[in-house]
């Protein structure tokens, strides 16, 4: 499970993330929602070591998060896509994918992850000697999940994988997140500006604004609730 | 034959050397972001040992290997205890950017001033294990002796090693994407620390390579290789300071062409050039004369 505790980042002189606690089950898909600066990127970042917790606690199952650097919380099981497609663009398609599981060395394993991701995502298995340069947007953000999958992670942090995508885009991508959550039991913190996409695939959600959680519950509520999206959802 | 083509021929082995010190300028650079002045320091530390090493077991051999082997731990040792706490006190302000750069010129300084202590000032000879006459093709001697042979090849033979490992290997993709986006190596797994030490020492330990090939023409003294760390860095800038082709082929054209310049013009005009194409690539052409529109590429 992961369990987060009031937790706490600055960033400067702003606090980005303001005693933020929630649970998420193993398994399950929480959706963070919030508009542009309301702390969810900070929260995803803290949760991943890249930018450091001002105060507070977060552990996924007996894994303490903020005491390790990035580099090894993916080893922890941990796989963080951060915003922006984040691939990179000077690497290979198939290289990008095999970055991703070089810390497993030479485990065997690493072979039927790869092809698992190249189920999962069949476009880049036909584009794995190209640059990821020449990838399309939403190729490039099926790079970025699938260079995370490649970890093999239990929790997978998610930072708006649908920004700047072309709507069919964006459902291909919440279908396949949803499918293989269902199937592997991956336990997905999902967090997204696009409040409709994303709740549509979550269990659970929060509400961020300036930092500060100012609602919670299960997904469809949130969604029904007219009052929240007025305020903070923007539809 | 014609003084053209000799004068090339000479430009080879020269151009293989700036080479190796062009490679070892962007390793770091891309690495860490930090042009190391100390480069040249590091070299001449080296290339001293592997004459101390060949003073006393006569072997060139055991000799231009420990100056390659202490190139490395002294490359290592750099990022470790210099490089490292140094950037990490600097953060991401401007400072992080200028601090790293003036501490590569101090410990310039440092090495050549230890290696004075420990040597002297005066030039020594440093052995070869070929003829440095040159050879004779069809009766006729051109400018390029089995030495320069040597190290054309042991120059080509380092690229090689160097590209494959960077192309064929893991750690090799690691140094790649951790020198492109250190945020998402880190995500991925790659201790991004440990990479850049190994950076550095690839680097010290093709510095320690090109000092121990170059000294047998140029003699050994504290500051004997400063020159070629300018003419390293201006074959580094020439090709673009992010590519390692880039910079093999920059300093093979430094090479011909300082070759061309110190035949016909005469010694004391090298280094005017090599000033003169290294302002001019900076001003004309940032990215270099090889590298592509964005010139990361390996």
């Amino acid at each position: 499970m992961l369990r987060i505790d009031s937790l706490t980042t600055d960033h400067g002189q702003v606090r980005a993330v303001d005693r933020v606690s929630f649970r998420a089950e193993v398994g399950s898909c929480t959706a963070v929602i919030g508009a542009n600066g309301a702390g969810k990127s900070s929260l995803l970042r803290t949760l991943s070591g890249l930018v450091k917790a001002t105060s507070g606690s977060a552990s996924w199952g007996d894994v303490d998060l903020l005491k390790l650097p990035t580099s090894e919380i993916v080893r922890h099981g941990v796989a963080h896509v951060p915003e922006g497609r984040s691939v990179i663009a000077e690497l290979s398609v198939e290289e990008n994918l095999t970055l991703g599981a070089l810390w497993r060395g030479k485990d065997p394993d690493v072979a039927v992850t790869k092809s698992e991701v190249l189920d999962l995502f069949p476009r880049l298995g036909e584009r794995l000697k190209q640059g990821a340069d020449s990838l399309s947007g939403g190729e490039r953000q099926m790079l970025a999940i699938g260079r995370a999958l490649m970890a093999r992670p239990k929790l997978l942090l998610l930072d708006e994988p649908s920004l700047g995508l072309a709507p069919i885009v964006i459902e291909q991508i919440f279908h396949t997140i949803d499918t293989m959550r269902k199937a592997t039991g991956l336990t997905v913190v999902l967090v997204e500006q696009n409040a409709v996409s994303a709740l549509g695939i979550a269990n659970h959600a929060i509400v961020l604004s300036l930092g500060k959680i100012v609602a919670s519950g299960e997904a469809n509520a949130i969604a029904s609730d007219e009052s929240l999206r007025h305020a903070y959802l923007g539809y | 034959m014609s003084t053209l083509l000799s004068t090339l021929i000479m430009g080879l082995s020269l151009g293989a050397i700036y080479s190796l010190m062009a490679v070892a300028l962007i390793l770091v650079w891309r690495s860490t972001r930090v042009v190391n002045f100390a480069q040249a320091g590091q070299a001449v530390l080296s290339t001293y040992i592997g004459l101390e090493i060949h003073r006393m077991t006569g072997s060139y051999w055991l000799a231009i290997l420990l100056s390659i082997i202490f190139g490395g731990v002294l490359g290592g040792l750099i990022d470790l205890a210099l490089v490292r706490p140094l950037l990490r006190r600097a953060g991401s302000g401007p400072e992080a950017a200028v601090a790293p750069v003036i501490a590569t010129l101090g410990l310039l300084a440092v090495l050549q001033g230890v290696s004075g202590m420990l040597w002297g000032g005066e030039l020594i000879n440093f052995p070869s294990a070929f003829s440095t006459a040159g050879l004779s093709i069809g009766g006729s001697k051109i400018p390029f002796s089995a030495f320069d042979l040597f190290t054309v090849g042991a120059s080509l033979a380092v690229m090689l090693a160097f590209s494959f490992i960077f192309q064929r290997t893991g750690l090799g993709l690691s140094m790649r994407a951790a020198a492109f986006s250190p945020e998402v190596a880190q995500l991925a797994g790659v201790r991004t620390g440990r990479v850049r030490t190994i950076g550095w020492s690839f680097a010290g330990a093709a510095g320690g390579l090109a000092g121990v090939l170059i000294t047998p023409t140029t003699f050994l003294a504290p500051n004997s290789l400063d020159l070629l760390l300018v003419f390293g860095f201006t074959a580094a800038v020439v090709g673009g300071l992010e590519s390692m082709i880039g910079g093999a082929l920059g300093g093979l054209a430094l090479g011909f062409g300082l070759a061309l310049v110190l035949q016909y013009a005469g010694s004391s005009y090298t280094f005017m050039t090599a000033f003169v194409v290294l302002l001019a690539v900076l001003l004309l052409r940032p990215q270099g004369l090889i590298g592509k529109r964005s010139g990361r590429r390996v």
